[in-house]
């Protein structure tokens, strides 16, 4: 027996769609993630450094990245919404 | 630290306590499916369902281990922040939707939704166990911490009223519950931590934390030939002295009270700087500077030495904004307690010394996590294996990812998700300024890092803290019981059920749910007694780094690589699950807690997950080609 959703859910035409752009923008944001991530292990001083109104590097990344994904995933939801209208009429 | 115990704070207490349980009873009292039990019958509205995920995340890691963290030791704390938020993204993007379509009740019913295999049913219930548990230890010790310090009894007692609460919780209400309690929660503890952060701003920096803080002395010492020979104040009896590679420590007495005392130096002559100590005697009595610890002359700490602003020394900054406050901050000399322990003289000692630390190092990563001064290959590591594990670990969490099941739809688990990283990702920004404001407030318990924040909350009124401990005492209770779901839903649904084909009714898996959170619920609560001193935070990213070498290879690939096979699967969780342990069991911080020097551990990694996480992905990759043929 297979296992079926909780909910029985309509079908959907638009998960290539969503598919393809959520791996895009993971990417996107996987790669400045690890920005970070290398900065801190290969030039850790850098973080020190004062890059915006006597703010340092590692305090506007650390935020930057925090406000980032909320930025992105409300791009990703308008999109998708997008597809999902857009593909699933009538369906 | 012993604390007063106050009858508002317990009133509060206990108000929030009996609320959650009235509500978890009333929703019991609906719950008589499977369906209901373990997915709230998919029929939880997209915004109710992201308040509640940021109420299952927000956990005891997040609002007391991370405040905690940052308190003891600035930025690095902060970077759990960044880690788990960026999580929050793996899960949006790739993680979400198709998990919606996939499953029904588990995580082993979406990784079984194409090949019906009993070896997945068996390894992803295994792994979720595993994670669950893992998960758990963290939340009892910080309920441990917080029933301490709000009604004053030992840890273990508050171990075990929490683990006794969640199990009568889960018990009797199952998802639907905990997704109400965890909405509430959720969104009280936004909403109490911004009223936090708003008095720490408005209180500004500050030389003196209060009128009631310690006045530290100094004394001017004498040394000859490296031994202490005569202090300035003639009061004093020079007891004995401790050195140890950089660091001196002078133990003296005064009025038949010892203390213990760090020498540094000032213009280039020897001072000495009081220590804060707890020293184990012979006799097996344990003294806190110097004296019982009813005595109550064990303070708490945490100051600025200096403040600049605008390259000018102030006492005191007044009121001051988000921005300018983490500027004046990194301006500024803040005084940590860093602690050592020694034996010496057959005593055991441990110090918790005055160490001047600039702003500029508190606001970078490096206090904890070693990355330019007195680091090496391995601090370098484990600083990779921590981001990789935080940032793999969020979509691979058992009790994350049974809540798309709760929604009606893949818009809807959409939504949640991002309402999710909205409110959590504003949440974690408040640590920032909780955790520096703990450190810089004179509210610091040097023993325990863990309730920095709602210490933070008592210097602003016993009524702020009472709410704050409530809400954090909550948080556990709504984390515990999404855990114990998603692990009962393991035992009873995916092993008991699919696995063992025991053939249950609709009321027998719920009654075999039921006793399988008992279960797992006792084993949590040894657990947590045993984990007592950790930091909570640190221990979480040890579950993330287990979730995410088992769980993620095995979601991932199944979603993204065609040939990914049953076996692939099963073997991937197997060998990424048993290589995070094995590392985590030989690991500095468990040969701590086994009695054994740290600098001895066979692995000298804190975070598996850079070792692990890749074993796992390449496991299955290399099971699913060579199984390939059999599957098609």
């Amino acid at each position: 027996m297979l296992h079926e959703p909780a909910v029985e859910l309509g079908k959907d035409h638009s998960i290539p769609q969503k598919t393809k752009l959520g791996v895009i923008m993971f990417l996107v944001y996987l790669i400045i993630y690890a920005g970070f991530v290398f900065i801190g292990t290969i030039f850790p001083k850098a973080l020190g450094a004062k890059v915006i109104g006597a703010q340092n590097l590692a305090f506007i990344y650390g935020m930057g990245l925090i406000l980032l994904a909320a930025v992105m995933g409300l791009i990703y939801n308008f999109f998708c919404t997008r597809f999902e209208n857009k593909l699933n009429k009538g369906a | 630290m012993i604390y007063e115990i106050s009858p508002t704070a317990i009133t509060i207490f206990l108000i929030f306590v009996l609320t959650v349980l009235g509500l978890s009873f009333y929703f019991a009292r609906k719950t008589k499916s499977a369906s209901g039990y373990y997915a709230a019958g998919g029929q939880i509205h997209w915004a109710v369902n992201g308040i509640a995920f940021a109420g299952d995340y927000l956990s005891a890691a997040s609002f007391l281990g991370i405040c905690g963290m940052i308190a003891f030791y600035g930025y690095d704390g902060f970077l759990y922040s960044i880690g788990y938020l960026a999580g929050w993204v793996v899960a949006l993007f790739l993680v979400a939707e198709p998990m919606k379509r996939l499953g029904k009740y588990t995580f082993a019913d979406a990784l079984d939704s194409k090949f019906d295999s009993r070896g997945i049913k068996l390894t992803a219930a295994i792994s979720t166990l595993v994670v669950s548990i893992f998960y758990l230890i963290p939340q009892m010790v910080g309920a441990g911490a917080i029933v301490t310090t709000l009604l004053g009894f030992p840890h273990y007692v508050g171990v075990l009223i929490v683990g006794s609460v969640v199990i009568l919780i889960v018990a009797t209400a199952g998802m639907t519950s905990t997704t109400y309690v965890q909405f509430i929660k959720g969104g009280l503890l936004i909403v109490f931590s911004s009223i936090v952060v708003f008095l720490v701003l408005n209180k500004g920096l500050n030389v003196s934390p209060s009128d009631e803080y310690h006045k530290f002395i100094t004394l001017d010492a004498t040394f000859i030939d490296g031994k202490l020979t005569s202090v300035s104040d003639a009061e004093y009896k020079i007891l004995g002295q401790f050195n140890d590679k950089d660091l001196v420590f002078v133990k003296l007495e005064k009025n038949g009270v010892f203390s213990w005392w760090k020498i540094s130096l000032k213009d280039g002559n020897p001072i000495l700087e009081e220590a804060l100590s707890v020293v184990t005697m012979k006799d097996g009595t344990k003294l806190y500077n110097g004296e019982p610890k009813a005595l109550k002359k064990f303070y708490q700490v945490g100051h600025i030495n200096k403040i600049l602003v605008d390259g000018k020394e102030v006492d005191r900054t007044g009121p001051v904004g988000p921005f300018e406050y983490i500027k004046d901050i990194e301006a500024s000399e803040i005084t940590r307690f860093t602690k050592k322990a020694f034996v010496y003289d057959g005593e055991k000692v441990t110090l918790y010394y005055q160490n001047i630390t600039s702003g500029e190092d508190i606001m970078k990563p490096g206090l904890y996590y070693k990355l330019d001064k007195g680091s090496n290959f391995w601090s370098r590591l484990d600083f990779i294996s921590l981001m990789l594990a935080l940032f793999m670990g969020t979509s691979a969490l058992p009790h994350i990812l049974i809540r798309y099941y709760t929604v009606p739809s893949q818009r809807a688990a959409r939504k949640s998700t991002i309402v999710a990283i909205v409110v959590i990702g504003f949440f974690y920004i408040l640590t920032l300024y909780m955790g520096t404001g703990a450190m810089i407030n004179g509210c610091l318990d040097v023993e325990n890092s863990n309730m920095s924040a709602p210490l933070l909350a008592k210097t602003f009124g016993i009524t702020l803290f009472s709410i704050i401990s409530a809400i954090a005492f909550a948080t556990i209770l709504g984390t515990v019981s999404g855990l114990i779901v998603a692990a009962s839903g393991a035992v009873a649904h995916d092993l008991m059920d699919k696995y063992m084909k025991m053939k249950l009714t609709e009321k027998g898996k719920v009654t075999a749910g039921r006793f399988a959170a008992v279960g797992v619920g006792i084993i949590a609560i040894i657990l947590g007694i045993i984990f007592e001193k950790q930091n909570v935070n640190f221990l979480v990213g040890l579950a993330f780094a287990i979730a995410a070498s088992a769980n993620l290879p095995a979601i991932l690939m199944l979603l993204f690589w065609k040939k990914t096979t049953s076996q692939g699967i099963s073997w991937g969780i197997i060998i990424g699950m048993v290589a995070s342990l094995v590392i985590i069991l030989f690991s500095p911080t468990l040969y701590e807690i086994y009695g054994l020097a740290p600098d001895q551990a066979w692995i000298p990694l804190q975070n598996p997950g850079i070792i692990s996480i890749p074993l796992g992905f390449i496991t299955l990759v290399i099971v699913s080609l060579m199984t390939k043929k059999k599957t098609v």
